[in-house]
């Protein structure tokens, strides 16, 4: 059966040129008239009162007038502004001539400055799922926080349904959509959850879909993400950003790229580490059995500096276009400094980066940890002269990374630790295929790179990187 | 009134927290002795050690400045850091 929704506001010069088309409509269709600022607009019809705009918000008007047709209570379709085509053709009927065929509509009331969050909170709040935690007003909101174990050490933001519902506009998707289970205690994880943990760890709601798609990404069976949280190693999930996402949210790919100061940067990794500790149950001193762990599992997050760059991009490499934008998980150690200040010929600079990658987890342990290079702008300076690509300094490097066995072996070097003595002739690669990555960060001046070792557990037996796109 | 936030866990806990669990035993233990300073609360205190002593379990004896003040923190840390479990002397 067919029904029509007409929703209008008195002050919009076209809803008051189309008064005629509402009296005609509502003679020849079941139509439920809403007016947003008067509910005696339009003049001698019934129009019921939605100056609280419960309904407008509810229907997603975002012009007036829109007429919404629907079949046997589904929406099959709808118009906004006036354009006689549109609206005779969703109707059936045949409108004055003598009208003009098109007008504009107007913003509905709705969109007005402010109003969208603010109706947001009043009428969304109830879609909220989690379970509410009462706080008395004895009790500090950040200790109170801090009271119920939901915070990493630093003070958490007391995660209030306003400020949840506000964390969810940055997505699209439903609340209630399940993204996976978190383990250690393999939780079900929603995108409410999610929205909750983005809230404590500080994010903005733009940054939303990039947590989320980090949440994804460390849930992949091969990103291992219960390993890495229980290993006794010193690693931690990283979190690296590609494409225009990146530079949309402000994300620093530039000076201190790897330390404090970019919310974006900061937010983004802690919001993954804290849905994995509130979500997921895993803590130090409870499944998480770090030895050291690293500064970074407070926080692990930056973006490339693909701009105006002669290298291709992580996620290029990966296979994705520049237009896309991806998260790239790592299980990372910290940090390793390369100072090369005197190298001006690739050859020279690709040797100084493979004496530092020999050094992964130790000078005699191979095909365990992988790597992320971070090659700062001065030094790519150097490959961008000579013409070398990416993937030419890639090649160099395990070309240089290949040891000689007998230097590998148990006892070489007066040290116990070492590869079996039967690899003692063989020449073996430093990393696994595939295991060294490379990506261009950090700030324009300075002559240095970066080394990011990673879990000694990788491929099959461990962690591998994970990159997914972005939906927002 | 109070403020509601929304649970940013697993929910596989309760909502009301739960104070820490008493140790089943004090064998082992140290169990730390405060006196807040209210009238005859030394008497009480003295009891108790003996009491503890005559079953073996180490203690340790603590008082607070005055009872019209929330314990010194230098005070919270010594016990903290020294003490299994507490028993304090409350009222007169």
């Amino acid at each position: 059966m067919l029904k029509y929704k007409l929703v209008v506001k008195e002050d919009c010069a076209t809803c008051q040129l189309a008064i005629p088309v509402f009296r005609q409509l509502s003679l020849e269709c079941k139509l439920d008239i809403y007016s947003q600022d008067n509910p005696e607009f339009p003049p001698e019809l019934d129009v019921i009162d939605d100056l609280a705009l419960e309904k407008s918000w509810a229907l997603n008007i975002e012009t007036v007038p829109t007429i919404i047709k629907y079949d046997d209570g589904q929406e099959i379709g709808r118009a906004y502004g006036w354009d006689r085509t549109e609206w005779e053709d969703l109707t059936g009927c045949s409108f004055p001539a003598e009208l003009p065929d098109f007008r504009p509509g107007c913003g509905s009331k709705t969109m007005d400055p402010g109003m969208p969050e603010k109706l947001a909170v009043k009428f969304d709040l109830g879609n909220l799922r989690a379970r509410q935690v009462q706080v008395a007003d004895e009790e500090d909101d950040i200790e109170a926080c801090f009271d119920r174990g939901w915070s990493d050490g630093l003070p958490v933001v007391p995660p209030t349904g306003i400020r949840v519902v506000r964390m969810l506009t940055g997505t699209h998707r439903d609340p209630q959509e399940v993204v996976g289970d978190v383990p250690p205690d393999y939780a079900e994880c929603t995108i409410e959850k999610i929205a909750i943990n983005a809230v404590l760890a500080g994010c903005k709601p733009e940054y939303l879909p990039v947590v989320i798609t980090a949440v994804e990404a460390a849930l992949q069976d091969e990103f291992c993400m219960h390993g890495l949280l229980a290993t006794t190693y010193f690693s931690g999930p990283m979190v690296l950003v590609n494409g225009p996402i990146s530079r949309a949210i402000g994300m620093n790919s530039k000076g201190n790229a790897l330390g404090q100061g970019n919310r974006a940067n900061a937010t983004i990794g802690r919001a993954l580490q804290l849905v994995i500790r509130n979500v997921g149950g895993g803590r130090p001193g409870g499944v998480d059995r770090a030895v050291f762990g690293n500064p970074g599992k407070y926080t692990y997050c930056f973006a490339e500096d693909e701009m105006n760059s002669c290298w291709d991009s992580l996620a290029v490499e990966k296979g994705f276009s520049a237009q896309q934008s991806t998260v790239t998980l790592f299980a990372a150690d910290g940090m390793q400094g390369i100072v090369d200040q005197k190298s001006r010929e690739p050859e020279s600079l690709a040797r100084t980066f493979a004496a530092g990658l020999r050094v992964v987890s130790h000078p005699k342990m191979v095909m365990a940890a992988d790597a992320f290079l971070v090659v700062s702008p001065e030094h790519e300076r150097v490959f961008r002269q000579a013409n070398w690509s990416k993937q030419q300094l890639k090649d160099r490097l395990n070309e240089l990374l290949l040891i000689p066995g007998e230097e590998l072996v148990v006892g070489a070097g007066g040290i116990a630790e070492g590869v079996p003595q039967k690899l003692k002739d063989m020449p073996l690669p430093k990393f696994r295929d595939g295991g060294l990555n490379i990506v261009r960060a950090g700030g324009s001046a300075g002559l240095f790179s970066a080394i990011i070792g990673g879990w000694g557990a990788t491929g099959k037996m461990g962690s591998i990187p994970v990159t997914r796109e972005i939906v927002v | 009134m109070s403020t509601t936030f929304m649970d940013p866990t697993s929910e596989l806990s309760p909502e009301t927290r739960e104070p820490l669990k008493r140790p089943s035993s004090l064998e082992g233990l140290t169990v730390g002795l405060l006196d807040i300073s209210k009238a005859r609360g030394d008497v009480f205190i003295d009891r108790i050690e003996d009491l503890l002593g005559q079953r073996g379990i180490k203690t340790r004896r603590y008082k607070k400045p005055t009872f019209t003040r929330i314990a010194p923190v230098e005070l919270k840390q010594q016990i903290a850091t020294e003490c299994d479990v507490v028993v304090e002397s409350l009222a007169d």
